[in-house]
């Protein structure tokens, strides 16, 4: 079950940043990424992420089953926005070149095109660098960066837990499914689909109580050691702060300042060449 | 003396793990729907029991972390989803007032108002949170919106009824009924 994301240890100065700054340098890049729909401003930190992405040595066959899914999520998305709306361009941009009419109501604008394009980089500007942010940052370092952020170190823990039990509450689920199915259980496509719900319940109900059992065993050991008697806590994994974390931050603050200028400039988050 | 308004450590633990499951049965278990390339998705289901146990705070927190590390096991967040999920965690967790599971009893009364509550859950969660979100932030088509979070809020709520009816059902066996033991005179 080795499809999922995770840290990747390698030597790149984004590897040696504190795991601080690339939240806050992914926060902020998700936030300038969100607000603005400016092809130049979308466009550029897609590259400008491409380029980080080279800087941090990660490989092109590490991430690529996972770019594979989320082009094929993307492409369905894309032919659902044309299929329910192929006018959508013409309504933002307010002009109308035609490139070519197909039938009924669907007819192929410049302005669509421009639009769906715009959509796609929306998600791709976030792209490489929500990668970086997984493959270059120890989840061990993950608690005490969200603490120096400003959330309370309880939530981090949450967090923390939630990443250290992932691998075990996996190893259950497996152990429990095999066992089911050996009484012949199933969840495959053999069964209808309602059964296959219920079935699943099988296998969820000993998943649920042994999680219970796992959430008081935790709960009584860390009361035990007197967590969240104090209002600060350190942290075994926190790096202190150096000069390339500062240039990181300026460099993310920076970027979500242009893409609020931006949207001053042009007079709403849309650039139209249009006119 | 703990602070009421802090996070016990309870909580903290079994937002934790919420989120673990969530996480593990979003991301690995993908049971086929009769839709192609659509998957069922259970983990709803569990974030329900979790939140019919421990709570508001647990089912927001649970939701939104699990999410968000789903999202991120694939490579890119997409936030308006993940914030229906905390939404959806949120409103089933102000059930646990009204069904108060530990005391035993799930009947007939309790089934109800556990689905109304995630009925109503995954209404706000996915025909009117994500839709709302993602027309602000991406300016998608109201009608493929709205298509898309009508489906997931109607196959959600039909795994989520089933899955977390049977397991509450199950779990309030495991606990002691209120009212059982009689002083013997």
């Amino acid at each position: 079950m080795s499809t999922a994301l995770s840290y990747v240890e390698r030597d790149s100065v984004i590897h040696q940043m504190t795991g601080t700054t690339k939240l806050f340098f992914f926060l902020f890049w998700s936030v300038a990424a969100m607000i603005t729909y400016d092809t130049r401003v979308l466009v550029g930190m897609f590259l400008f992420g491409c380029v980080l992405f080279k800087i941090s040595k990660l490989k092109w066959k590490e991430i690529s089953f996972a770019l594979i899914f989320m082009f094929t999520l993307m492409a369905i998305n894309i032919v659902g926005i044309y299929v329910f709306a192929p006018e959508q361009g013409v309504e933002i941009y307010g002009t109308r070149h035609v490139v070519a009419e197909l039938f009924w109501r669907y007819s192929i604008t410049l302005e669509q095109l421009f639009y769906m394009f715009n959509f796609l980089m929306k998600y791709m500007a976030v792209i490489p660098i929500a990668l970086l942010f997984i493959m270059t940052t120890n989840p061990s370092e993950f608690a005490a960066s969200m603490n120096k952020i400003g959330i309370s170190y309880r939530v981090g823990y949450s967090v923390a837990i939630a990443l250290r039990y992932i691998p075990d509450i996996q190893r259950d689920y497996r152990e429990i499914s095999q066992a089911q199915q050996a009484r012949g259980i199933s969840l495959g496509k053999d069964e209808k689909t309602l059964d296959r719900i219920k079935n699943s319940a099988a296998i969820l109900f000993p998943l649920v109580l042994s999680s219970i059992q796992r959430i008081e065993t935790i709960s009584n050991a860390m009361e035990l050691r007197g967590f969240g008697k104090h209002k600060k806590r350190t942290w075994i994994m926190a790096k202190p702060m150096g000069k390339r974390d500062y240039v990181g931050i300026v460099l993310s603050i920076a970027i979500l300042a242009v893409s609020v200028a931006m949207i001053i400039v042009n007079g709403g988050r849309y650039y139209n060449p249009f006119i | 003396m703990e602070n009421k308004n802090q996070l016990s450590i309870k909580s903290i633990v079994a937002i934790g793990i919420g989120a673990a499951l969530f996480f593990v049965l979003g991301r690995f278990v993908a049971i086929p729907s009769p839709v192609p390339n659509t998957t069922i998705n259970i983990q709803y289901g569990i974030l329900g029991v979790f939140c019919v146990i421990y709570g508001p705070v647990v089912g927001i927190l649970s939701g939104f972390i699990g999410h968000t590390l789903i999202d991120l096991s694939w490579g890119s967040p997409w936030w308006s989803w993940i914030i229906a999920s905390a939404v959806f965690g949120l409103i089933v967790g102000f059930a646990k007032k009204s069904i108060n599971i530990e005391s035993g009893n799930f009947g007939g009364k309790q089934i109800a108002a556990f689905n109304i509550f995630q009925v109503v859950g995954h209404l706000v969660a996915w025909a009117v949170v994500a839709p709302v979100l993602d027309i602000l932030i991406y300016n998608e088509p109201i009608e493929k919106l709205f298509a898309q979070g009508a489906f997931a809020a109607v196959s959600n709520s039909v795994s989520t009824a089933i899955v977390g009816t049977i397991i509450l059902l199950a779990y309030s066996k495991t606990r002691t009924k209120e009212g059982s033991l009689n002083k013997e005179n």
